[in-house]
């Protein structure tokens, strides 16, 4: 047999709490950047906004989709998809961003 | 090269960590398929930065924000549903498996009506108020229609398969030593999720 | 379970259903791979009629036997039917299915159901574009990339031919999801993923190409159908949306599409040379990692499908700059499959035979493509017929041979017959001296200046056309002496028992010709790589002494 046969998802004593706290996080986070889209940060204001999106999916993927606890075989699958999609962004605005 | 190695046969294959293997891929499918909606966004909005700016200031924040909540929320319930089952609680299980359901139908409402105001100010592909407007901001508004359309049509999906799977939970086909079809429903059900959760931003929030 | 049932082979097996639905609702993926195998051929010879009419009408300048619209129709349906119906599914959902989870010693696929459920897609992607032919309105005459703005305007048959064309990529996404699970969750115990044969890692290199890629053709095409039914403008300069940008996302999926068909045909010729040489295949490690290598760099060069459209001058460096890079991998496996041929004690048989012609012809089909990824030489033949030869040359050449090679090789397995290997070997030089007869013009007349899409061209061009459509008939002639071999020795009544007529060291030569349902009567423990002959190597040791 070999080592991912035998691995086997961490299996912790499943509570409510931590994902309550999860949703909280992901309230106030919405509440802020509801709030931050208001005041003009010029350039950076996007940024500031895909960054909270950034967190928020973080949050929801490691915890809520239970990435945390699976094997390391599913965080490298999710590597290589975003990898794909960010290699494919970078390379479209090598056109778009030159004339 | 092979040795015959004991090894009997006897119940059916059943590989629990195969099956959320096997979802998570089928989720890199749909996150890529938006992935491409987003690649046209980028490349217009970067074309297109002050019509986008103009645009959308049509739409409204708050049902958007509103709507944003609702989803996060669903998602929690749906996890919550999962955690219900696996501590063998099955009536509390359904019971946050319809919470999700009732929240997405509560989503789908006000994506309704959002729409419909749109569409009473004249404001839909190819009508003369939106072909009045500058290029930026009909691409602005297809784009909305089009990534807005098709996540709802995702949520519809996930609503469909949360349902099936709530019949499974309580016929007992879904229970707390066998939930990972409640989990693959879950899993699509984030993704959906997150999907919004960009979506929020780059169409609500940029004015 | 059933201790009787194994004996039964997957051909003869009774289920729960009879008759055809023994099959067309059997989750057996050996079953499975035959069902696409009769499909995917019944296609092929579609594809190939068209191919013959084209190459007919072009024999004199002017009109010969058809009209210009005919022959836009006749080329578009040539390329939807050969890439998406035959090319694409050829390797990995025929011999894919049939030989993956027997080659890592599984008894199915991870997900036997969904695996049926793709096969149907595919035939209802399938129906759909073969109805789109007969619908009012005519076939589609866009060509199979179905570029903007003419794919919004035509008003021939686009939409049902986009349907079609997304449901058959939903397909070719459930079948790669599925071997990438197999291959993860199912392999033998001993079978780590460096005892895997080449064929099996090719297989998951075009999963992850088939599971990444497959989707942005799908947004894009409903993007089409989209812009057909409402106008949206995302793609249409009238309304400020851009072109190019439809042809970037078109070849985000349609160039690493060519890899999806090449590399299980790299995979196959991985499989073939070792054992008709004899010998361990040299450099195991680097041909493995060299599938993921053409995977990843494969993703990042489509845009150099359209040099000429005015992009950038950064982008087309840099698209130009990975093209280049893209040629190491595959030179790779081509220098790593020359080495293992070296003093091996080789046995010309019929699929080494089409394994040294993919080689040959895949040489041609590479070193072609580094002249076009040339940015300067490019704007000279972009659009012409330098540019068919070059991907018929890669396609047919490549993966159609790596089709042909692993039919001779796997026949005895699969059917439990053999053909004439006479026959099957002038089959192969009728084919070989058809093809390049056929192809090679292309090369000059392309460079001369012929654009690719015409149904119609000027004298000088003239000897050209006629020698290559005589090299249609020389090949269709092959492909007729190969069918016949293989159906004759359908027809024998001669069954063939030996389970190893090469001397295979891969797993499926330890089991029974036609393979029983679950394919191990007990699971095999694996001890060693794939390719181990050592007897053969021992005698080399002591011949160098």
């Amino acid at each position: 047999m070999n080592g991912e046969h035998l691995e086997s998802t961490v299996e912790h004593k499943p509570t409510y709490g931590i994902y309550i706290l999860v949703w909280l996080v992901l309230m106030m986070l919405t509440g802020v950047t509801v709030a931050v889209a208001g005041i003009n940060f010029g350039n950076i204001t996007v940024a500031t906004a895909l960054t909270i999106a950034i967190i928020k999916s973080y949050l929801v993927l490691t915890f809520f989709m239970h990435l945390k606890t699976e094997t390391a075989t599913f965080k490298i699958f999710v590597g290589v998809a975003l990898l794909f999609l960010l290699i494919s962004i970078a390379l479209l605005f090598s056109d778009y961003s030159f004339l | 090269m092979s040795t015959i190695a004991e090894h009997t046969v006897g119940h059916v294959h059943r590989d629990d960590i195969g099956s959320r293997l096997g979802m998570w891929l089928f989720l890199f499918t749909e996150l890529v398929l938006f992935g491409g909606m987003f690649l046209v966004y980028a490349v217009y909005r970067f074309t297109y930065q002050h019509e986008f700016h103009v645009a959308a200031k049509e739409l409204n924040t708050s049902v958007g924000a509103l709507n944003t909540i609702i989803l996060l929320t669903s998602s929690l319930t749906i996890v919550l549903s999962i955690i219900a089952i696996r501590k063998n609680n099955k009536f509390l299980s359904v019971f946050f498996q319809i919470s999700t359901m009732v929240l997405a139908f509560g989503f789908l409402v006000n994506k309704y009506f959002e729409w419909n105001i749109k569409i009473h100010h004249g404001i839909f592909p190819g009508s003369e108020t939106l072909l009045g407007k500058g290029n930026g901001e009909i691409i602005f508004f297809g784009l909305y229609y089009v990534m807005t359309g098709l996540h709802a049509l995702h949520v519809i999906i996930g609503v469909l398969l949360i349902e099936v799977m709530a019949g499974y939970t309580i016929k007992g086909r879904i229970n707390s030593t066998n939930y990972v079809r409640l989990e693959a429903a879950g899993l699509y059900w984030h993704l959906v999720d997150i999907i919004w959760i960009f979506l929020f931003p780059l169409f609500y929030l940029i004015t | 379970m059933h201790n009787n049932g194994h004996a039964v082979s997957y051909l003869d097996y009774k289920g729960k259903h009879s008759g055809i639905f023994a099959w067309i609702l059997s989750t057996d993926h050996k079953r499975i791979g035959l069902l696409y195998l009769m499909a995917s051929l019944l296609f092929f010879a579609v594809g190939v009629t068209f191919g013959f009419l084209m190459r007919l009408e072009l024999i004199a300048p002017g009109r010969t036997i058809m009209d210009a619209q005919t022959y836009n129709s006749l080329f578009t349906l040539h390329g939807i039917i050969m890439i998406f119906l035959f090319v694409i599914p050829g390797l990995p959902a025929v011999f894919g299915n049939f030989f993956l989870p027997i080659l890592i010693g599984a008894k199915d696929v991870a997900f036997p159901r969904l695996n049926l459920l793709s096969w149907w897609l595919y035939i209802l992607g399938a129906l759909l574009a073969v109805i789109s032919v007969f619908l009012p309105g005519g076939p589609a005459d866009t060509g199979w990339t179905f570029y903007i703005p003419y794919s919004i305007r035509t008003t021939t048959n686009v939409m049902p031919a986009l349907i079609a064309a997304f449901i058959l990529g939903f397909s070719s996404i459930l079948t790669g999801l599925n071997f990438i699970v197999t291959i993860h969750r199912m392999r033998a115990p001993g079978m780590s993923f460096f005892r895997m044969p080449l064929f099996v890692w090719s297989l998951y290199a075009t999963a992850w190409v088939q599971i990444l890629a497959t989707p942005i053709i799908g947004i894009t095409l409903l993007l089409v159908t989209i812009e057909r039914l409402f106008g949206v403008g995302l793609f249409d300069p009238a309304l400020g949306g851009d072109p190019v940008l439809y042809q970037h996302l078109f070849w985000i999926y349609s160039h690493p599409a060519v890899y999806i068909m090449i590399l299980p045909a790299m995979g196959v010729i991985s499989e073939i040379i070792p054992v008709f040489s004899h010998r361990t295949i040299f450099g195991y490690k680097f041909i493995a990692f060299s599938s993921l290598a053409i995977a990843l760099f494969g993703s990042m060069v489509w845009a150099h499908h359209m040099f000429t459209v005015g992009m950038s001058e950064t982008a087309q460096i840099i698209f130009s700059l990975l093209t280049f890079l893209v040629a190491i991998p595959s030179a790779i496996k081509v220098f790593n499959w020359v080495a293992t041929l070296y003093k091996g004690s080789i046995s010309t048989d019929a699929p080494l035979l089409y394994a040294l012609g993919f080689i040959f012809l895949f040489s041609i089909g590479g070193f072609t493509g580094l002249i076009q990824g040339a940015l300067s030489v490019n704007m000279h033949i972009h659009d012409t017929s330098f540019i068919v030869a070059h991907f018929h040359y890669v396609m047919f050449g490549g993966t159609g041979f790596g089709i042909f090679a692993a039919m001779h090789y796997w026949f005895p397995k699969m059917f439990g017959k053999m053909y004439n290997m006479k026959t099957a070997k002038v089959g192969f030089w009728v084919l070989f001296v058809g093809f390049n007869t056929l192809y090679f013009p292309m090369f000059v007349m392309g460079w001369l200046g012929m654009p690719r899409r015409y149904y119609d061209y000027l004298p000088e061009f003239h000897i050209y056309h006629l020698i290559s459509t005589i090299g249609s008939w020389i090949l269709i002639t092959g492909l007729i002496i190969m069918f016949t071999n293989f159906i004759k020795a359908l027809r024998s009544k001669t069954t063939y028992t030996a389970i190893n007529p090469w001397g295979g060291e891969t797993l499926e030569w330890t089991i029974p010709n036609k393979p029983p349902l679950e394919n191990f009567e007990v699971i095999p423990t694996i001890t060693a790589g794939p390719y181990e002959f050592k007897d053969n190597d021992e005698f080399l040791m002591k011949e160098n002494n």
